[in-house]
């Protein structure tokens, strides 16, 4: 009898013990890809780096201040499309919870954040890109507002549903009319859970590299029209990492570098804001 | 006086007359958005099926199976790309299943609060936030001579990229899903039914095994669902290690090319429309499988919270 229990008890530290080493070891491709990446391309940052754009093989000094600037234009362009749309849409969800349009619309954001990004270039190759005649970051942006969109929604729907109704009926009855009460009191509480949803969307989108295959496109030399060509981070890292040469993969690497700094510290400081103002995600 | 009456009567209504008209503009924009999803969404499937029709017409229902995959002799079947797309997605689910759990057990049941577990949740949610890209090249550089390695010792041909490598940086690349999904699930069991197998004398891994896990299992099984659904869907990372051949795979050290790595790698260099139209057939297999599975898993687990 106390054996058995002997046993059983055995077993179950066992276990615990097991659990806690396969859920540590999550921890190691995540700290050795830091690692490899910012050793390997923080050797490469400097003032050049950020202000030249890419050299031809076998000349030295090159930098990727082309990729830099389309990057931050493509997913500015990107936000400023999603956001006003994801947050109205978000507004409907929250205000309309049990209409057959909502259910429909939940539907279809629930498709399009499982919708694969490299679908997401196809079509919007054939939206805009093939109209327009040519790659453009426009096309890009747009691509990416679409992978931005159910991020937006989501959290502004979930945020907005916490407020309590005893505002939005105390501003209703002040005769406020309704697009006042919902811009003017719902939104502003519900801020700090939009705020975050959005960084998160922008967060995700930053390291997006498939739907720019088809949209941007790339472009070696430094542009900020937005409905030529336009190379961002993701696609000079993709082109320069899959190149045969050494020195095309030191700018991949200090790109990624950048990069990845980038990405964590959108979510870093999203979690910071969530943990200010005590967000639900 | 009493026109000074009337024209405020007719200045209020006025007024509310437009306030009304401002309101319904504004009803009708929020619904005009909640609309536009649905259409975006219908408009995807509208374009991949319109396009893809020239390939359907052509190469008909064989395409699923056909297994060769040569433009140069204008002969496409798809077989190659459904295998290398489920089995790289097959097999990145088993090896990130154990890992998955784990830490959904360990953030769910053993530590749910405190610095410890407050430092795997955030690394679980950068792992997330690591660009798919950035994996691509890390494994290209890092990975590929390990697999190397290992192919030697199998004995087969070394090439170190292929379906094992990319299933490996897939494996990493979903283990948050399932796990942070499984971690809220695990939390919601009721403490009664723990606390009355606690009281007749269950250990805790009893209690894991005989309460828990039961209790969550369709859970569970839903996280699996949408990391599979982001397994079959994802390009860059299996795009840059998995080797890029149009060939039937033998076996899992192979290289191979799943339906997004063939279309990232091809799509601007079709230059024939039944090409072009082929992959985006493919294109259209991908969206509506991962369509299907995350609309499943998310149904799977309204169902489990509202239960």
């Amino acid at each position: 009898m106390v054996n058995g229990l002997q046993l059983r008890l055995w077993k179950s530290r066992i276990f615990e013990g097991f659990t806690i080493f396969l859920a540590f070891l999550i921890t190691l491709p995540l700290f050795a890809i830091i690692y490899y990446v910012v050793k390997t391309g923080i050797t490469e940052i400097n003032w050049s780096f950020i202000t030249n754009i890419p050299q031809p093989v076998g000349e030295s000094g090159g930098g990727i201040a082309n990729a830099l600037l389309g990057s931050v234009l493509i997913v500015l362009v990107a936000t400023v499309i999603s956001v006003p749309i994801g947050i109205l849409c978000g507004i409907y969800l929250s205000e309309n919870t049990n209409s057959r349009i909502s259910y429909w619309s939940r539907l279809a954001v629930d498709i399009l954040q499982g919708t694969p990004s490299i679908v997401t270039g196809i079509v919007i190759y054939f939206w805009i890109v093939k109209p327009m005649g040519g790659f453009s970051a426009l096309s890009g942006s747009i691509a990416l507002a679409i992978m931005m969109l159910p991020i937006i929604i989501r959290s502004t729907e979930e945020n907005l549903k916490l407020i309590p109704s005893s505002l939005k009926e105390a501003g209703l009855a002040l005769g406020l009319p309704y697009q006042k009460v919902i811009l003017r009191i719902i939104v502003p509480c519900g801020f700090s859970g939009i705020l975050s949803g959005i960084m998160l969307a922008i967060a995700r989108v930053a390291g997006e590299t498939a739907p720019l295959l088809f949209t941007a496109f790339g472009n070696p030399y430094l542009s900020a029209h937005l409905l030529k060509p336009m190379q961002s981070l993701p696609l000079l890292i993709f082109n320069y990492a899959t190149s045969p040469y050494d020195e095309w993969h030191a700018l991949a690497w200090g790109a990624s570098t950048i990069l990845l700094l980038w990405v964590f510290l959108l979510n870093i400081s999203t979690k910071l804001i969530t943990r200010k103002w005590k967000v639900q995600l | 006086m009493r026109a000074i009456a009337d024209i405020v009567m007719e200045m209020s209504r006025f007024f509310s007359i437009r306030k009304l008209r401002a309101e319904a503009a504004f009803k009708r924009t929020l619904l005009l958005t909640a609309i536009a999803m649905v259409v975006i969404a219908l408009g995807i499937f509208a374009t991949l099926a319109i396009h893809s029709i020239p390939s359907m017409k052509a190469l008909g229902i064989g395409f699923l199976w056909g297994r060769t995959w040569d433009p140069v002799s204008d002969t496409y079947g798809g077989l190659p790309f459904l295998a290398g797309t489920l089995i790289t997605s097959f097999l990145a689910l088993l090896i990130s299943i154990p890992f998955s759990y784990a830490i959904a057990i360990y953030l769910g049941e053993y530590k749910t609060s405190g610095w410890i577990s407050g430092f795997l949740k955030n690394v679980v949610e950068l792992v997330a936030a690591v660009p798919s890209v950035i994996y691509g090249f890390w494994a290209l550089v890092v990975l590929v001579p390990v697999v190397r390695v290992i192919e030697t010792k199998v004995g087969v041909p070394p090439y170190g990229v292929g379906i094992f490598t990319a299933s490996v940086v897939l494996a990493i690349m979903i283990i948050p899903y399932a796990a942070s999904l499984g971690r809220e699930l695990i939390r919601l069991t009721p403490s009664s039914l723990k606390e009355g197998a606690y009281s007749l004398g269950a250990t805790r891994y009893e209690v894991i095994r005989n309460i828990t896990l039961p209790y969550t299992k369709s859970g569970l099984f839903a996280g699996l669902l949408l990391s599979l659904g982001r397994a079959l869907g994802e390009t860059m990372a299996v795009t840059m290690v998995i080797g890029n051949s149009n060939r039937l795979p033998t076996n899992i050290f192979a290289p191979s090319n799943t339906m997004a790595s063939v279309i990232a790698n091809e799509f601007t260099e079709a230059d024939r429309a039944i090409y072009l139209s082929a992959l985006i057939e493919l294109g259209l297999f991908l969206f509506l499988v991962t369509v299907v599975i995350n609309v499943i898993g998310k149904a799977v687990i309204k169902r489990f919270i509202n239960d």
